[in-house]
């Protein structure tokens, strides 16, 4: 039976929220299980549904998909947000990965100590600003199209969509030198399905607190500390 | 310029662009011998040559691996390695082999990552990190493995016939063994898979001295790759 597709993950961003997007970027309804208690995990654990006793997990067309790359893949290509060719795919995932690895430094970010907060913030602005951002606003001068591959809206957008959003939450400013990102970031958050997302009362999780790392680290039993990328 | 010849210098042999050790390329070129396509690998030796690669715009996000094949310059290790797999029909038959595919080689991918960065350790840290590579491949990963081969009965993880999925697993096996011997101790099954996957003719080319495959890390490549990269 084609039912909604179910994310079992915390009730925050973490490495769930990308999945969030991509749903809500294709018009997919889903449903979500959140992971509040450690007896709930170790339910999901013993009953066998988390493949390397990890979330993300998505119940979607019959699979418990784990991983959160493998999750993001079936959902692009299952609606059309991969590409119409290889080489279309290879652009995607290139630029899919670097908007991956910016995300992952602010990813750990709640979990780092005070100190170390200090020196992440600053590596994801210089990161974004020196790295990332530059290689995207190139992509998109240069061949002048709306969406960042094959003229048409994909993943890879979706995703850089993301990134935009997340790091503008550390900088507010931070596409100040980025003409192209600013048009692109005006053009997406335009797209029905994207507004309806960004608007209170979706399914889009908020910044995490301290009330969220809590949750993590009870219900993973997850109390060592976490290294800044530095 | 005539068609065919323009075509046949196009379809040239990927060049990989590395270090002269495995870290995170090794598992292209495993990927490449297994589909039996030859390459080329350009050698980073001094900061110069990676200054040269960073001014002539050659890596998307200032990073290597990265690898020219078919006009692009492909960077990304995921992104090289999904690339070939599907070029080389080692990416499964639809999407949901591609997702099982997917879900194995993330898994063997993080098992990789905790052994990639071993060297990079004190020895009281790689002491540590010697028993979580360990615990994860007994405990997390090899049992899944196992189980896949068992449940489905076939030679391969997925859609009976050799993917990805298969070469990523032999190369992590390996890589297991180097640290801990007798890890393969309590899985007769992959005890098969690895005698059965390292007699097929492109691997077992592979695994013979004079092949394409590096050794283990050792102090001159953690000296080059700081050189290269102005590490401390």
């Amino acid at each position: 039976m084609a039912g909604k597709p179910k994310l079992y993950y915390f009730d925050g961003r973490g490495k769930m929220e990308s999945v969030r997007w991509l749903l809500a970027a294709a018009g997919v309804e889903f449903e979500e299980e959140l992971l509040e208690t450690r007896e709930q995990y170790e339910k999901l654990l013993q009953d066998g549904a988390l493949m390397f006793q990890q979330v993300p997990m998505v119940e979607i067309d019959g699979m418990k998909l784990v991983q959160t790359r493998a999750i993001l893949n079936y959902l692009a290509a299952t609606h059309n947000l991969y590409g119409r060719d290889l080489k279309e795919r290879a652009l995607i995932d290139m630029y899919v990965e670097g908007t991956t690895d910016l995300m992952q430094l602010i990813l750990m970010f709640p979990f780092l100590s005070a100190e170390d907060k200090e020196k992440q913030h600053a590596l994801i602005v210089q990161k974004a600003t020196n790295r990332y951002f530059p290689a995207y606003e190139k992509v998109l001068r240069d061949h002048g199209q709306d969406y960042l591959v094959g003229n048409q809206f994909s993943w890879a957008d979706i995703h850089l969509f993301e990134a935009i959003l997340m790091v503008e939450e550390k900088k507010c400013d931070v596409l100040s030198e980025f003409p192209q990102l600013q048009m692109f970031k005006a053009r997406i958050s335009n797209m029905p399905r994207i507004k309806k997302f960004l608007e209170p009362g979706s399914q889009r999780k908020p910044i995490p607190d301290d009330k969220y790392v809590e949750t993590v680290r009870r219900v993973l039993q997850m109390y060592y500390n976490v290294k800044a990328s530095v | 310029m005539p068609k065919a010849i323009r075509s046949s210098l196009m379809a040239g042999k990927p060049k990989l662009y590395y270090f002269n050790g495995r870290g995170r390329m090794e598992s292209v070129r495993w990927l490449l011998a297994a589909a039996g396509i030859e390459f080329v690998e350009e050698f980073l030796e001094t900061r110069e040559q990676y200054e040269k690669l960073l001014q002539d715009g050659a890596l998307l996000f200032q990073q290597v691996p990265m690898v020219e094949i078919d006009g692009m310059k492909m960077v990304q290790t995921r992104a090289i390695l999904g690339y070939i797999a599907a070029k080389h029909n080692l990416y499964g038959k639809n999407l949901k082999e591609r997702a099982l595919i997917d879900m194995y080689v993330e898994g063997t991918r993080d098992l990789m990552d905790l052994i990639r960065v071993h060297h990079k350790f004190s020895p009281e840290e790689q002491e540590k990190n010697l028993a979580l590579i360990n615990e994860r491949a007994t405990a997390r990963y090899f049992p899944v493995y196992e189980k896949v081969l068992k449940d489905h009965g076939t030679e391969f993880l997925v859609g009976n016939q050799l993917t990805w999925a298969d070469v990523q697993l032999i190369e992590a096996i390996l890589m297991v063994e180097e640290k801990v011997s007798t890890i393969l101790s309590k899985f007769p099954l992959l005890q098969d898979f690895k005698t059965r996957i390292c007699n097929i003719p492109t691997i077992k080319k592979f695994l013979q001295p004079g092949s394409q495959r590096k050794p283990p890390p050792d102090e001159s490549y953690v000296v080059t790759a700081n050189r290269v990269f102005n590490r401390k």
